[in-house]
């Protein structure tokens, strides 16, 4: 009774208008709940260069954003069914655990406190970042060991903090940090030359230098000195929802690994190759597996390609942000993306 | 005086001497000058200071926004030129983006028509001299709010194509915020107000436990709250829409402030001006509604204005809840297309800040204007 009460107390403060929807607690899971809806409600940042950011025509692009895609397409073959929370650091896992969205793509770091505590489910890696080291071409230093006597800009009361003080006096460096309070002065003190590094994740990094007045007089390091695993995740204790998740990521490798591309999945439809068969549709019913149609591969493929294909559309190379594949190519590749078999 | 000018006496004059023009020193610009810039030593001083102050801000934000600014280009490498200013093809590029959001560009016509049918009816309720301020007022302040909300979020019965909140963006949605904050405060302002004078014990208590606890936490605070807590006190599953929870949110956040100024006016009120209602036989809410609150409100118009200008600015901190505001919008914009230069973000930055000083600045002046045709002489 008391709980009623405060249910309607807080609806009534709440106000009438607003709209009630049902995740997690309706029949079928989430899955059920998705395709009564509709759209996939998806968790994304408020604004990531390459991962989740608007595009020139106002619509939601990057890498993690098209993980969401490739759910819609799985589910509904429409790649755009997807609805987009964006969501600060602090509320994402509130969101998640609550119902608000149905998945989690915000660029989030996946660690065991948090795949235990917080009720939630890491999906897969759709990016290994980790902290890297960007310095000016003209001081020609090509790794991180030969940094010795130099002063690194880093953002106060951070892991990067931490993780730098620990690779520096794990290797006998000595170096001068100087500390800043927020990531825009550090940029500046790095491009007004108070220091000769500067450190943050790798991807940041990235996306830090094409706001310098030169980004081609500096270079990113090859030395990774963290792990920070970036993936979707979902709630915990929804398996079937979790599988089909976790198979579109594995979808995604395996398609890049067996060359199946957006451009030719139509004529991969006649390979001979079983594996393809099997990742396309065309033979087996994994699809009723994870409850979506046998096709499903295909649609994914057809509607944004690969996984390679994904990373060279928004942080590759060839894009502003220009991220070599490195530790994130296919583990045939020298990488560490690795998918088990669709069998 | 024809008597006087027929004397006789040679050295009386016989007419009047023509004025003189004042002395070129002490009329016109100059004579402005001597006496309000230059009437001292020290004064004389103080002013070519400021006027190199005055000189260098300007100098230094005309040459950012017109004289070394770029007006032409398709990308951000067009504009990374050594020294140089704004970069205003971002602007022009992104602005639909910082306008309207995620809205979807074929409805675009919808947040168009709610902000010009809201500015129709702001101005006939805001200009004193056009009749009928009850039909404008209930057309704006209940009408308006629902129309405008099945407008722009389509769906359902509208027969519009559904436009979820979660796409509304930009100064559209700063315009959201700010406006439900401001219209919807002010009459639980001006209740919570009344309650806290009120001589019913329970009611006066709970018009103050209610102020103090929301005057009593920041902004932030409460949109955390609601954005972070509430889904988790919530069954689970049960959603309340995000922009929902963050406008209850800041609505009953300045209902509380404006609480506190209405007071100040009802406690400037004179003692008489109740004594004499009750003399006229008036009951309360006859002297409150009559008497009392006209005198108040009019009183109070600066603080509640202050309130108003303070919230709307106050609106960009519903970005640390992830809704994407003009501010959200400039900076998500930055991480667009190929829209990369080190003078990017501060032109974005730079545009924001003059849409939000031409909007506080309207405000502020129409408040003056306000008082100045209210003002019946209660001022010292």
């Amino acid at each position: 009774m008391q709980k009623t009460l405060l249910k309607v107390a807080l609806t009534a403060a709440l106000g009438l208008t607003a709209t009630a929807s049902f995740g997690a607690s309706h029949g079928g899971g989430t899955l059920g709940a998705v395709m009564e809806k509709g759209f996939i409600q998806c968790g994304v940042t408020a604004g990531v260069r390459g991962f989740s950011a608007p595009d020139s025509n106002n619509n939601w692009s990057g890498l993690e954003v098209d993980f969401c895609r490739a759910l819609g397409a799985a589910i509904f073959d429409d790649a755009d069914a997807v609805r987009y929370t964006p969501l600060t650091s602090t509320e994402r896992f509130a969101a998640l655990s609550s119902g608000e969205i149905d998945v989690l793509s915000r660029t989030t770091t996946w660690t065991m406190t948090r795949d235990t505590s917080l009720g939630i489910n890491f999906v897969g890696v759709m990016f290994y970042d980790g902290q890297g080291f960007m310095v000016r071409k003209a001081d020609g230093i090509g790794s991180a060991l030969e940094l010795g006597g130099a002063s690194v800009c880093i953002e106060a009361g951070t892991t990067t903090e931490l993780n730098a003080a620990d690779y520096f006096s794990s290797n006998n460096i000595e170096v001068n940090t100087v500390v800043f309070e927020n990531q825009d002065e550090v940029l500046k003190a790095y491009e007004d030359g108070r220091c000769d590094v500067y450190t943050t994740d790798s991807s940041a990094l990235a996306a830090e230098r094409l706001n310098l007045e030169d980004p081609s007089a500096h270079v990113i390091l090859e030395q990774i000195i963290s792990k920070e695993p970036l993936g979707p995740s979902v709630r915990q204790g929804d398996d079937s929802w979790f599988n089909l998740n976790r198979w579109v990521y594995f979808l995604l490798l395996n398609a890049e690994e067996l060359g199946v591309t957006q451009a030719n999945v139509d004529d991969m439809l006649a390979s001979d190759n079983p594996a393809i068969k099997r990742i396309l549709g065309v033979e087996g019913t994994y699809g009723d597996l994870i409850g979506v149609s046998n096709d499903w591969g295909y649609r994914i493929i057809k509607a944004l390609g690969n996984y390679g294909e994904m990373y060279e559309r928004h942080v590759g190379p060839s894009t502003d942000i220009g991220i070599a594949r490195g530790v994130n190519a296919l583990w045939t590749n020298g990488g560490i993306q690795y998918a088990p078999p669709v069998r | 005086m024809s008597k006087s000018s027929n004397s006789s006496v040679a050295y009386v004059r016989k007419t009047m001497v023509d004025k003189m023009p004042a002395p070129n020193m002490s009329k016109g610009i100059v004579g402005w000058m001597r006496t309000n810039l230059f009437s001292s030593i020290g004064n004389t001083i103080l002013t070519l200071i400021s006027a190199y102050v005055i000189y260098v801000a300007l100098a230094g934000l005309f040459s950012f926004a017109l004289g070394s600014a770029i007006f032409e280009g398709t990308g951000g490498a067009d504009c990374r030129v050594e020294g140089s200013g704004a970069c205003w093809p971002y602007i022009g590029d992104r602005f639909d983006f910082m306008i309207y959001g995620f809205y979807p560009e074929s409805e675009y016509w919808r947040p168009d028509l709610t902000f010009a049918v809201g500015a129709i009816l702001l101005f006939l309720l805001a200009t004193p001299r056009i009749p009928g301020k009850m039909i404008s007022g209930g057309l704006f302040l209940v009408v308006f709010p629902f129309a405008a909300y099945f407008l722009m979020a389509g769906g359902g019965f509208t027969g519009l194509e559904e436009v979820p909140t979660e796409k509304w963006g930009g100064l559209m949605l700063t315009l959201v915020v700010a406006v439900t904050g401001i219209v919807a405060s002010f009459p639980i302002g001006v209740l919570l107000a009344l309650g806290r004078r009120s001589e019913m014990p329970l009611v006066k208590s709970v018009c103050v436990v209610f102020i103090e606890l929301w005057r009593g936490v920041p902004l932030i605070t409460v949109l955390f709250m609601a954005s972070v807590m509430l889904p988790l006190f919530l069954p689970e599953g049960t959603n309340f829409d995000k922009l929902i929870r963050a406008l209850v949110g800041v609505t009953l956040f300045t209902a509380a402030y404006t609480a506190e100024v209405v007071r100040g006016g009802l406690q400037a009120i004179d003692k008489g001006q109740y004594e004499a209602a009750d003399a006229l036989g008036m009951n309360y809410f006859q002297a409150t509604l009559l008497i009392i609150l006209p005198q108040a409100l009019k009183l109070v118009i600066p603080g509640i204005v202050n309130n108003s200008i303070s919230l709307f600015k106050d609106t960009t901190l519903v970005s640390i809840v992830g809704l994407i505001d003009l501010l959200g919008a400039v900076k998500a914009s930055t991480a667009t297309g190929d829209w990369t230069a080190p003078s990017i973000p501060i032109t974005g930055y730079f545009f924001a800040a003059l849409i939000f000083w031409v909007f506080t600045f309207t405000m502020s002046r129409y408040s003056q204007y306000m008082e100045k045709r209210l003002d019946t002489g209660h001022k010292n």
